[in-house]
């Protein structure tokens, strides 16, 4: 990289008590370009993100934010902040906050043209007690920007969004990496990494077990993946007994099957025959495509955290 | 294109002047929008004004002095108490659970600037309440010399930078539900017990013993004093300069941003 990272993270570690929520995690971000953090629930993205923002103290590593130490007040007219938990005053009108936030700085965005981007005036005249989680989290963005940072930290920006607001914000957000500035974000929805990460960072307990683009993760992959969808549940059994040793079935929670291992098309054969003997109809088969998930719970398995 | 001229010191922020003015307004329109805190604030004691001054079936040991001169002090103390220390205990504790005083350190208002603007929103909620009751009290023939309102005035500064740290200090250790019922309970009890409304000299031997070394005693007392006579004590002051520093220092260990 020609120009300095915009964030450098080097052997991050954050204790709570006995236990290493963040545990020598490294992890650098570039002007112009969008990192995603993804990880499980409690893989420690937030406690990494809020040490960057100053508000946590790390317990061990050296974090650089713009060249500087993470406190330092200079950093808080260029750097833009949205918490996981949001952080609005819950009395005010939504109007109100973001023109309070943006008041804070010397040049700040025009709020009109954020309000509109975000669809704020719908309810900006509601106080945020009100607002629906999907409403907070916008306004929560929209005071993430308004500062015109080069730096951003979005701490699940997508969360709870439906599919017009997720839209907006990642428009938004690709804008923002467009014009320069450096957008760090956590999220769990793979579609929403594999959308806009230009750089992806995997953390499972507190550690990073993947780095790369969306391709060289999806590429570096152990195997391909099949997944199979059907009208009716699928008889699993049926589904393993036809199959060859060595290619592994699993079911997910949304009932797709997924098949890993290098699909011939005589598995393909047996497979539907298996399920035509079965009387269960095939709604959807793609074969050998992975998507992010797929190399996310193979990096992070599937137990529940 | 900002993200490219990596030199801007604080140039990005606004001016201070103009970042601790903006939070002061919002934190002022909170407490105004706030129903249950404009009457503690302001509602309670007016009516306890009037109440107390014309309502002669209530005792009170004047000294030879007249009604609204023993209750307009008191009042005017306890107005003081409850803008410094129950409106922001209650206020600050809520803001901190709700993440809010960690979003704000993030912007260029910071947690200094955050701080100061709840200070300045409490001293103009002050000047507000203040001039309601002293016009109230004039209404009801209370006559203050402009030298015993300078001196309230000073106390009146001295009480709230004890009292807003003391709220500082419940609010930045106790849970948000905890703290509404403390910074209730304490109002109350201080301005019956503590020698706020009620003077030190009729309240029961023990406590009357006690609530001149509190800041709610050395506050009325001092008030009292400075509306009546014309002249402060320095007991008072210095009681209340002593808990000041010493519940600054107390908040300045113990807050808790999250
Ligand atoms: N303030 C805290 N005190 C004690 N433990 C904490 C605190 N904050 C986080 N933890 C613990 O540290 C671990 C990492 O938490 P963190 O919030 O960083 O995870 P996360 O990756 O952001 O999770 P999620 O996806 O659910 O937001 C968790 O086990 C959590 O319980
Ligand atoms: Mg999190």
């Amino acid at each position: 990289m020609p120009t300095p990272a915009a964030l450098e993270v080097t052997d991050l570690v954050k204790t709570y008590g006995s236990r290493r929520a963040v545990d020598g995690l490294d992890l650098t971000a570039h002007h112009g370009r969008l990192t995603a953090v993804l990880g499980p629930n409690g893989a420690g993205k937030t406690s990494t993100i809020e040490c960057c923002e100053g508000l946590r103290t790390p317990d061990g590593g050296t974090v650089r934010v713009l060249g500087l130490a993470p406190d330092d007040q200079r950093l808080r007219s260029r750097v833009g902040v949205m918490l996981q938990d949001g952080g609005l005053p819950t009395a005010a009108r939504a109007g109100d906050v973001l023109t309070h936030v943006a008041a804070m700085y010397a040049r700040p965005r025009d709020v009109h043209e954020l309000r509109d981007r975000l669809g704020l005036d719908a309810f900006a005249r509601t106080t945020v007690r009100r607002l629906s989680g999907g409403q907070r989290q916008r306004l929560a963005l929209a005071c993430a920007l308004v500062g015109d940072p080069e730096l951003v930290f979005l701490d699940e920006p997508g969360a709870g969004l439906d599919p017009q607001a997720r839209a907006a914000v990642w428009a938004l957000v690709r804008e923002l990496r467009d014009r320069g500035v450096a957008v760090v974000l956590t999220t769990h929805q793979m579609d929403e990494a594999q959308a806009l990460a230009d750089d992806v960072v995997v953390v499972d307990h507190g550690r990073v077990v993947a780095r790369g683009s969306v391709g060289e993760l999806l590429t570096g992959a152990r195997h391909t993946t099949t997944r199979l969808r059907t009208r009716e549940p699928a008889p699993l059994e049926a589904v393993r007994g036809a199959l060859r040793p060595g290619l592994e079935v699993r079911a997910e929670p949304d009932g797709v099957l997924t098949l890993t291992g290098d699909l011939t098309p005589q598995d393909v054969h047996r497979l539907t025959g298996a399920l035509a003997q079965e009387g269960v109809l095939v709604a959807d088969l793609t074969v050998g495509v992975r998507t992010l998930q797929d190399v996310f719970l193979e990096l992070t398995g599937t137990e529940l955290r | 294109m900002s993200a490219l001229d990596g030199t801007a010191g604080t140039a990005g922020a606004a001016p201070v002047a103009r970042r601790l003015a903006a939070q002061t307004r919002f934190e002022l329109a909170a407490v105004l929008r706030n129903g249950e805190q404009l009457m503690v604030t302001i509602a309670l004691p007016l009516v306890a004004l009037v109440v107390l001054t014309s309502a002669t079936a209530i005792e009170l040991s004047t000294h030879g002095r007249s009604r609204v001169d023993v209750v307009a002090p008191g009042v005017l103390a306890f107005a003081v108490l409850s803008a410094a220390f129950t409106s922001p205990a209650i206020a600050t504790a809520f803001d901190r659970r709700n993440g809010v005083l960690r979003l704000l350190a993030t912007t260029p208002l910071g947690r200094s600037g955050l701080l100061a603007g709840k200070v300045l929103a409490v001293l103009g909620v002050q000047l507000l309440s203040g001039t309601v009751l002293v016009a109230a009290g004039v209404a009801l023939g209370w006559r203050p010399t402009a030298l015993g309102l300078v001196e309230a005035a000073g106390l009146a500064v001295l009480g709230t930078a004890a009292f807003v740290a003391l709220a500082l200090l419940v609010a930045g250790t106790l849970r948000a539900e905890a703290v509404l019922a403390v910074a209730n309970l304490v109002l109350v009890a201080l301005a019956l017990a503590g020698g706020v409304l009620v003077p030190v000299a009729d309240l029961p031997g023990p406590l009357a013993a006690v609530a001149p070394w509190l800041p709610s005693g050395a506050l009325g007392e001092g008030l009292r004093a400075a509306l009546t006579t014309g002249a402060v004590p320095a007991a008072p002051v210095l009681v209340l300069i002593g808990w000041a520093g010493l519940l600054a220092a107390a908040v300045a260990r113990t807050f808790r941003w999250d």
